[in-house]
């Protein structure tokens, strides 16, 4: 098991991010040469840039069924959750002509979220963190029980990032609504944009966030869809880009990619996923066989990449390190692959006890992900499970 | 982020197993914080002949158990009792800041196996019994280890 002697590089963590689409970079290709204009400004080389821009925002608001108005694009997932939840809350205070009202969130978000409540709170923002079953599972029963006169939003994620479980969105909104139809809902929708079919009206949902390189288009670009007459307030105040409303000369090579990407992504979703979900199944049902292992999230209800396990008497981080070393790059919610030497909040949320939260792993696969690769992560998945299961004095007789 | 070192420790780690009718036999940490390390020992004539452990823990958890049997085994009883997470880091070429809490633990695993002769042997254990019980992440009643502050 030595540093160098494995050729192959199965990649397995496309939650953390995808590779860029050799279609999608194609695309890219002229903003980063002949097409330089900004698009804001008038002449030929804007007016050339700008059509360009347009284009990407019709194409990305066809796929996600709403208006190119609706959409925005950001820096970042991250940028368009702190942007959703901050300028909700501010819109609420300044309308209301006060400082405290209410955010009902979860606890298995995105620290993008979970970090802006907690910086809300420290500003005299109530913040109500609702709880998952076993399945990290949101109840809109729940959501609706927690619902006060001043709550000014719901934020809850589309699918979570470290057990790929999907949440009743749509159901969440509605019941939402029907309580009070002027409480914003948003979801942090980062990990399903490009990965399962999403239509914004549909959902009902006044904001959503993407991140483009989460289906195969660079890194430094993201979007958030705002319902037409929902009123967000700025974050990145600056010279009236995106009608005003995130200022920054756009990031045209990322925002075209992004564009494309989401297309590519959208024509292939029904055979891909198909596909995707029988190797994914495969993979689950190989290492269940391990012993005193399980599936972490929704069984049936969860992304179609996203395979995730614990392993008791193991730790995640030498897990982790023991299959980049035979080509296998993955994921774990171990404590030791964090400085805070707390296991994952999501592990923690749906009951796991800390010592077997300690021992996660989480396996994404791609479009591109083959049976030969799933053949091999259980190969070594096996190999390293029983290996670091012989050196560990846990699960002995 | 880890030194060769440490990655040699963890890949082949050093002594791993356990000894049937050990003289000694020290645990510490727990499976909440997510490290455990065990450590058996043979000793003839106050000299530690053989060495091995068990470890539940991060790759630096590993490579620190390894490490310290290295250095501890065929020493006497005195010399091991000696031993210093801070010996344990600088014979890995060092450790990151949030895992010097793993060469706590492969001390104190030392340190709580000697106890655990002392006792067999009917020896004043009265030194020894300070020795907290490992879990480094939530213990702040220990301060006499070398850990760097948090970064954060």
């Amino acid at each position: 098991m030595s540093h160098d002697n494995h050729k192959r590089i199965v990649y397995a963590d496309n939650a953390a991010t995808t590779s860029v689409h050799p279609r999608v970079l194609a695309e890219m290709l002229p903003l980063l040469g002949e097409v330089y204009g900004n698009p804001s400004s008038l002449h030929a080389k804007g007016r050339e840039a700008k059509a360009y821009i347009d284009a990407a925002r019709a194409k990305i608001a066809m796929v996600l069924g709403c208006e190119a108005k609706e959409i925005y694009f950001t820096g970042c997932g991250s940028e368009s959750d702190n942007w959703a939840i901050k300028g909700a809350v501010q819109n609420y205070l300044e309308r209301n002509k006060t400082d405290k009202c209410h955010i009902i969130t979860t606890k298995i978000e995105h620290h993008a979220v979970l970090h802006t409540c907690k910086a809300l709170e420290k500003k005299g923002i109530d913040v109500t963190y609702v709880g998952v079953d076993e399945n990290a599972m949101v109840n809109p029963d729940d959501v609706v029980a927690a619902i006060r006169e001043d709550t000014a939003l719901v934020a809850i994620m589309y699918a979570n990032n470290e057990v790929g479980t999907v949440e009743p969105i749509k159901e969440i909104t509605k019941r939402v609504k029907e309580v009070n139809p002027k409480i914003l809902v948003f979801t942090d929708a980062v990990q399903a944009v490009g990965h399962v079919p999403i239509n914004a009206r549909e959902l009902g949902v006044d904001m959503l966030a993407f991140s483009g390189h989460k289906f195969r288009a660079p890194k430094g670009v993201g979007g958030l869809y705002i319902k037409s007459g929902v009123v967000c307030k700025s974050l990145v105040e600056g010279g009236g880009q995106e009608k005003g409303k995130r200022g920054g000369t756009e990031n045209m090579p990322g925002i075209v990619g992004m564009a494309k990407a989401l297309e590519l992504a959208n024509e292939q979703m029904q055979d891909d996923n198909a596909r995707l979900c029988v190797l994914r199944d495969d993979l689950i049902r190989r290492l269940l066989e391990l012993p005193n292992s399980r599936l972490t999230g929704h069984p049936t209800k969860r992304l179609p990449g996203t395979a995730s396990f614990t392993f008791e008497y193991i730790e995640g981080e030498s897990l982790l390190l023991m299959l980049d070393m035979m080509g296998i790059c993955a994921s774990t919610g171990s404590a030791c692959s964090s400085k805070s030497l707390e296991p994952s909040h999501v592990l923690l949320a749906m009951g796991l006890p800390h010592e077997i939260a300690h021992g996660s792993l989480r396996l994404t696969l791609s479009h591109e992900s083959t049976q030969e690769d799933v053949d091999y992560i259980v190969e070594c998945v096996t190999k390293v499970v029983n290996r670091l299961r012989e050196i560990s004095p846990l699960g002995r007789n | 982020m880890y030194s060769e070192k440490v990655m040699d420790h963890f890949t082949n780690p050093r002594n791993v197993g356990e000894i049937e009718n050990a003289d000694a036999v020290g645990e510490v940490g727990n499976a909440k914080c997510g490290d455990i390390m065990k450590i058996y020992m043979k000793i003839e004539n106050e000299i530690i002949v053989d060495v091995k452990f068990q470890t539940f823990g991060c790759a630096s958890a590993i490579a620190t158990s390894s490490m310290a049997t290295e250095l501890i085994k065929g020493k006497s009883v005195d010399e091991a009792l000696e031993l210093s997470n801070k010996a344990v880091v600088e014979a890995l070429d060092g450790l990151p800041p949030a895992k010097v809490h793993c060469s706590v633990l492969a001390e104190e695993a030392v340190k709580a196996a000697i106890l655990d002769y002392y006792k067999k042997t009917g020896k004043d254990t009265t030194e020894l019994e300070k020795i907290c019980t490992g879990c480094c992440s939530s213990c702040s009643a220990h301060d006499h280890h070398d850990i760097p502050a948090d970064e954060d």
